[in-house]
């Protein structure tokens, strides 16, 4: 957990007005949208709301275990680095449109990326 | 030292533990995935006591006014008697029917008389105990505030469907029955008095939808209120002139009765939810209330929510089919 990192970035509000932003982003995004469909809207919202309190570097108790063993059926189905990629690239364009500063998005990636080998079961 | 009921047990939670870690110590824990209070899956309800604030965040507010939580992330201040969230739905108190009529050949509204204690907020719903072993869920169409102590349902004939079946062939004016509590987050919010409202609702979904708009506008709500009833025949569309003389009344409510296969006199041809989405397109800032059918809830949702309404602000009622 980062805490610097996630107060300068504004803490529980910025999570809370970035998941809505976020998730439309995904579902919009036809490279990666199929992943969640059939998906419970609010259940997969409140685990977005977790992924991105993780990426702000807020607290959160994910092992490396809950993210390989909650993406390994989505591994079966071809999840690929292309989809983490544009995952990642979707975080950042949401962070952009809320007026977060370049290099805090910067230091939000790097937190993303140290799950991706966990996410894509690596 | 905090003790909490859960199904027919109490234990102690120690100083500085979570519910959740109470509840495994003891070995019957709920299921739960991010221990942060972020996924909601280990939400359970208090039905006694009072979770601390902190264990609700993040909860729609319909849900912290019935008194859900988040165990990983409570810190019980007090005792607590607690249930798993589909716990709810036992026996709770006597139904008398006194009336029953169609509004379609193959819609009944039932109206019932219950207890004054009977507490319910408009949208929500009820299980309906036709005997002790079979039971339906259905939505609440009246208002408290208008309907007094009576409760109203408008229940569809479903082809071989146990309980409607029995309702349109044996209940009678004057049977008694047992319906749990009232549940269900799907209601008006006094603090959206300013807000757009959109409401689409597909055959018997109308009901929670008539006690929504009715108890919105008894509560003086000042922004536009959008209703759109659809249904593939005109034998399932019904209450069309209370709710025209309604949106009459008030100018603030506007109607659309849809059919979505041919047009008739006087009813809009399409689907209620595409109607409603091609009428208005950006929906930031709405509250919508999606009832019915559950392919038309599941696939509104996601364009609502697309067209810029929060999650939070979502509110649905599929009418899934009971096996």
């Amino acid at each position: 957990m980062s805490e610097a990192l996630f107060e300068k970035i504004g803490g529980e509000a910025a999570v809370n007005a970035a998941v809505d932003i976020f998730y439309r982003k995904v579902l919009a995004d036809d490279r990666i949208n199929r992943f969640f469909e059939g998906v419970d809207m609010d259940a997969q919202a409140a685990k977005q709301k977790a992924f991105l309190t993780m990426a702000f570097g807020g607290p959160n108790n994910y092992t490396g275990k809950d993210m390989r063993e909650g993406h390994a059926h989505l591994v079966k189905d071809g999840l690929n680095d292309s989809h983490f990629d544009a995952v990642v690239e979707n975080l950042g364009a949401t962070l952009k449109e809320l007026g977060v500063a370049d290099d805090l998005i910067v230091q939000v990636a790097a937190v993303a990326e140290t799950t991706r080998n966990d996410v894509l079961g690596k | 030292m905090p003790i909490i009921e859960f199904e027919e047990n109490r234990y102690d939670c120690n100083p500085g533990e979570t519910l959740l870690e109470c509840l495994d110590r003891y070995n019957c824990p709920p299921p739960s995935s991010c221990q942060s209070g972020l996924c909601h899956t280990c939400l359970m309800r208090c039905l006694e006591g009072t979770p601390p604030p902190s264990s609700q965040n993040g909860l729609k507010p319909g849900l912290v006014k019935q008194g859900y939580f988040l165990p990983c992330v409570c810190y019980p201040e007090g005792d607590m008697k607690i249930a798993l969230p589909d716990a709810s739905a036992v026996p709770h108190a006597r139904a008398k029917l006194i009336s029953k009529t169609l509004l379609t050949p193959s819609i009944a509204r039932l109206r019932f008389e219950v207890d004054e204690d009977f507490s319910y907020i408009p949208g929500q719903f009820t299980n309906i105990f036709k005997d002790e072993q079979v039971t339906r869920t259905y939505s609440i169409a009246s208002v408290p505030a208008i309907d007094g102590n009576v409760l109203e349902f408008h229940i569809e004939k479903i082809p071989g469907g146990q309980v409607s079946q029995w309702v349109f062939d044996t209940l009678s004016e004057g049977d008694e029955l047992q319906i749990s509590e009232a549940l269900g987050e799907c209601f008006y919010q006094a603090d959206q008095s300013e807000r757009s409202l959109l409401l689409i609702a597909t055959g018997s979904g109308f009901a929670p939808i008539y006690g929504i708009v009715r108890d919105a506008i008894n509560q003086a709500h000042q922004g536009d209120i959008h209703v759109y009833h659809g249904a593939g025949l005109p034998e399932k569309l019904y209450l069309v002139e209370e709710m025209r003389a309604l949106a009459e009344k008030q100018a603030n409510v506007f109607y659309h009765p849809c059919l979505s296969r041919n047009a008739i006199d006087g009813l809009e041809a399409g689907r209620a939810n595409e109607l409603a989405l091609a009428q208005h397109e950006d929906l930031k800032g709405w509250t919508v209330y999606l009832c019915g059918h559950p392919e038309m809830v599941k696939a509104t949702k996601k364009k609502v929510f697309l067209a810029g309404v929060s999650m939070h602000d979502i509110h649905s009622d599929p009418f899934e089919f009971s096996k």
